[in-house]
């Protein structure tokens, strides 16, 4: 099998950067325990954010059955921005930074996925089963979002405007370390549920028609799947603020990779393809060129140039 | 024919408002005595109400063209990349060459909103025709990478304000005598389109008709996306971001009275003015004496429209 | 046995099927005819649970559309759409393969790839096998799609239009092929078909539609007589004999 290849050589790689990103330069004495704590720590935001990123950008893409978009598209990062202007607006600078991490946290998800429910419940659950226009519709909310962020915006002073843009850039840098124990059992929770739905997720992909007819209930799994996807993605932003297009990397390379297009493969393949090439950036830019806030710009922006050349290839589907 | 008349009568009485609404009441019955009152009247209400009428006029007429040029109702000169491509070249020059002047910025601007606009029509002759929502998708997110490239350069070179300034919410409350007239460029684009209506109407029927009938489809191509870029580098550098009003406009005539854009044309115009009047008059309102952009009403009232739109009418083009 | 009882729907204002009410016969090759619109297609994605039932209700071998659970269905009847292409980037092979899907869950075993096999070998598609999808013919994607169809190993198989794309050297083996599942396997075929002298040569039962409703139905020379065709087409089309079935001329 081609595939479990493909799955073990990550997997060795991962290993090996894991065991890079842990030992390498580590001090000795006492303060080697210390930094050891803070690297894991370190470690398991960015893995979270990976595999919740690559999972469901595949997940998403087969839903869509669209191999040139990312879940990020639907205004997912302007809701988030928008809660933060809004909490700015709401308790000022000092509260937004007395607030609870743990419950800013878990109240960010809740918002984003409960949202995305019920656009999803509403739009596919009455039958409308064009998705593309289900997609359109979250990324015209996702305008509507920036604007009312804009109009709020307006009635920020200038202070809390800048505390405003600083939680709104992505960050892989500033993932709180007390959050890791929730955002752990939330994306445990969505990658469980994606890996049993991977042999459906396959059907899915045949489109429709065939998925009926082979004896998918495709509305049930099509909302399951983008639940799936809400909550990774909800969870990942919460995590580090908007990444939009680092999922679409992932996806790309995960196709590239595989031979085959079951889930089954997909899934874990791209979760650990987000997860090496997360921590490798981030080894580079912290420690080579000690720079890390541009990791995220970088990412962002590879992945942007990424997207057009799939677009300008011709490769839609 | 009623249409134009009535059209014409309701943007005459908002102009009128739009003459005598603004934080500092006058009269404009005494304006002929007040010399106050007048030098208000003449260097900044009129210039205003003027302005927003040229460019809801300009950005509607663009709108119609791009659509016709992409077959596509779904698209306008914000969702494409246009805008944020003409952001991109008053960046470049404002970098490279800081003391150019005014006009040589205008072309810079207009130059890179046609490249843009090109990019992007060349990206969704790709598409599989019958992928209608698939379209607007990938102009937005091509207009989201583009963005997010220039937000990148100004935030790199201290310019962010300026990027901002063009891409956030625009907004008339800064226009005065001598800072709108690059507008009237826009408008005579606009008539310029008029002129060469039928030959849109006939592109958008497809290349083999427009061949057939004795048309060079790549000449036409080229007209309509100078007009649109034109259209858009002028409003973007003068006034900012307008978004919707290219987008919603079009398809609502299209509603009324169909496809023939040598009478839609006009229609179209009054109707974009009274759209971008009555949202400006309304930011004007709200909060008053203070005032909202109106790139931010319209941000919010375009995209209840376009989400109307978007399940009001059957999934065909 | 299908049946069908007391069968409407609609989308929006448009009436699309009217009251339509009748049985199609198990162990046979019924062929649904008719003008473009008549909503032959429509009737087809009702009894295969591809569109949601509005009014009316139906019965696959007694056992009711609606409350039967769709994993059921599927081991009973499978139904081939028309053609859409898809996200998944697959080999023939792959494709085929997921007809077996609905009998293992995602957990194929020997016989389910030999039955993938005999497939693809019925469809002469053995040395396309483990070509891409994306890289083939319309017509050897259709016949690949039909592969499918036939994988799933159902008492019941639905087509719409399964004669697209084909050559008439496909179109008449694909005909022969459907002939033989229902005589020399018992299988019950309904088929939406759009030239109506394939159904005249291999139908066993053929169903008349219009304008949303059923004109006619019985055996060929029951149906496809003079009157009905030029009354069904709103054109003149003259009935002949070839070889004891009737050969419809329309071209003079």
């Amino acid at each position: 099998m081609a595939d479990r290849r493909v799955m073990l050589c990550l997997a060795a790689v991962l290993g090996l950067v894991v065991a890079f990103w842990m030992l390498q330069g580590l001090p000795s004495g006492q303060a080697r325990a210390f930094v050891l704590k803070l690297r894991a720590e370190r470690l398991l935001g960015l893995l979270l954010v990976g595999i919740s990123t690559g999972i469901a950008t595949i997940l998403f893409q087969t839903v869509a059955a669209n191999r040139v978009l990312t879940p990020q598209i639907m205004g997912f990062d302007s809701l988030y921005m928008l809660m933060q202007t809004i909490m700015v607006a709401t308790f000022g600078i000092a509260g937004f930074s007395a607030l609870p991490t743990g419950v800013k946290f878990l109240g960010e998800v809740g918002v984003m996925v409960l949202l995305a429910s019920i656009l999803f419940g509403t739009l596919l659950g009455k039958g409308v089963r064009d998705i593309p226009r289900t997609i359109l519709t979250g990324v015209i909310l996702g305008v509507l979002f920036r604007s009312l962020n804009a109009f709020v915006g307006r009635v920020l002073d200038p202070n809390e405007y800048a505390v405003v843009q600083q939680a709104s850039f992505a960050s892989f840098s500033k993932i709180d370390a007390s959050l890791l124990p929730v955002a752990l059992a939330l994306t445990a929770g969505g990658v469980v549920a994606a890996l049993c739905l991977s042999s459906r997720l396959d059907v899915l992909g045949l489109g429709r028609d065939p998925a009926i007819s082979l004896g998918l209930r495709h509305q049930r799994e099509v909302l399951a799947s983008l639940a799936i996807v809400a909550l990774l993605v909800s969870v990942s932003t919460a995590l580090v603020g908007p990444i939009t297009f680092f999922g679409l990397i992932v996806a790309g390379l995960t196709h590239g990779l595989t031979r085959s297009p079951r889930h089954a493969a997909l899934l874990p393949v791209s979760a650990m393809i987000a997860a090496v090439t997360l921590i490798l950036g981030q080894l580079v830019f912290e420690r080579v060129l000690g720079q890390a806030a541009f990791l995220s710009v970088v990412i962002e922006f590879a992945g942007g140039l990424f997207f057009l050349f799939l677009l300008i290839r011709g490769r839609i589907r | 024919m009623r249409l134009l008349p009535a059209a014409m009568l309701v943007l005459v009485g908002l102009a009128c408002a739009s003459l005598t609404i603004g934080a500092a009441s006058i009269s404009i019955l005494e304006a002929s005595r007040d010399p106050w009152a007048a030098l208000i009247l003449m260097q900044s209400r009129l210039p205003r109400t003027l302005a927003v009428i040229l460019t809801g006029a300009a950005l509607a007429v663009a709108g119609v063209v791009l659509q016709a040029l992409v077959r596509n109702r779904f698209v306008g000169p914000e969702t494409t990349g246009t805008a944020e491509s003409a952001t991109l070249g008053l960046l470049a020059v404002t970098i490279v060459f800081p003391a150019s002047p005014l006009w040589a910025k205008m072309v810079a601007a207009s130059v890179a909103a046609m490249l843009g606009t090109a990019l992007f029509v060349a990206v969704i002759r790709r598409l599989p025709v019958r992928e209608v929502m698939l379209v607007p998708i990938a102009g937005l997110v091509l207009s989201g990478v583009i963005g997010s490239v220039a937000t990148f350069v100004g935030w790199q070179t201290d310019l962010l304000q300026y990027v901002n300034g063009w891409l956030l919410s625009g907004e008339f409350s800064g226009v005065l005598a001598g800072r709108y007239e690059l507008l009237w460029v826009a408008a005579a684009a606009a008539g310029l389109a008029w002129f060469a209506a039928d030959r849109f109407a006939i592109l958008g029927l497809g290349d083999n008709v427009a061949t057939g009938l004795g048309l060079s489809p790549a000449s036409v191509m080229r007209l309509g996306l100078a007009v649109v870029a034109v259209v858009t580098a002028m409003v973007i550098t003068t006034v900012g971001l307008i978004p919707f009003v290219g987008l919603v406009v079009p398809n609502i005539v299209a509603r009324i009275m169909g496809d023939n854009l040598r009478a839609s044309i006009p229609v179209v115009a009054v109707f974009g003015a009274v759209l971008l009047l009555a949202c400006d008059l309304l930011g004007r309102l709200i909060r008053y004496p203070y005032e909202i952009p109106v790139g931010t009403i319209l941000g919010v009232v375009g995209a209840a429209i376009f989400l109307w739109l978007l399940y009001r009418r059957p999934a065909h083009g | 046995m299908i049946r069908i009882s007391d069968l409407s729907y609609r989308i929006g204002k448009a009436t699309i099927l009217r009251d339509i009410s009748t049985e199609l016969p198990k162990g046979a090759l019924t062929a649904l005819i008719g003008p473009n619109g008549a909503g032959k297609s429509t009737l087809l994605r009702l009894i295969g649970r591809l569109e949601p039932l509005q009014t009316g209700s139906v019965s696959l071998d007694g056992a009711d559309l609606a409350s039967t659970r769709t994993e059921d269905l599927a081991l009973r009847m499978a139904v081939l759409g028309q053609q859409t292409a898809i996200a998944s980037r697959l080999r023939l092979r792959e494709l085929v393969g997921f007809g077996r899907w609905p009998h293992h869950r995602g957990r194929p075993c020997a016989k389910d790839s030999a039955i993938v096999d005999e497939a693809l070998a019925g469809f002469a598609l053995g040395d396309l096998a483990d070509r891409f999808i994306d890289e083939i013919s319309g017509g050897q994607a259709q016949r690949a799609y039909l592969a499918m169809t036939v994988a799933q190993d159902t008492d019941w198989l639905l087509l719409d239009e399964p004669l697209n794309n084909l050559d008439m050297a496909h179109a008449r083996a694909l005909m022969c092929r459907l002939a033989e599942l229902v005589r020399g396997s018992g299988k019950s075929v309904v088929t939406v078909i759009h030239e109506v002298n394939y159904a005249a040569a291999w139908a066993d039962h053929v169903v008349a539609m219009k304008d949303g409703r059923i004109v006619a139905q019985g055996t060929p020379h029951e149906v496809l007589t003079s009157e009905t065709l030029s009354m069904l087409y709103d054109t003149p089309v003259t009935v002949g004999t070839h070889q004891d079935r009737p050969l419809i001329l329309h071209h003079v």
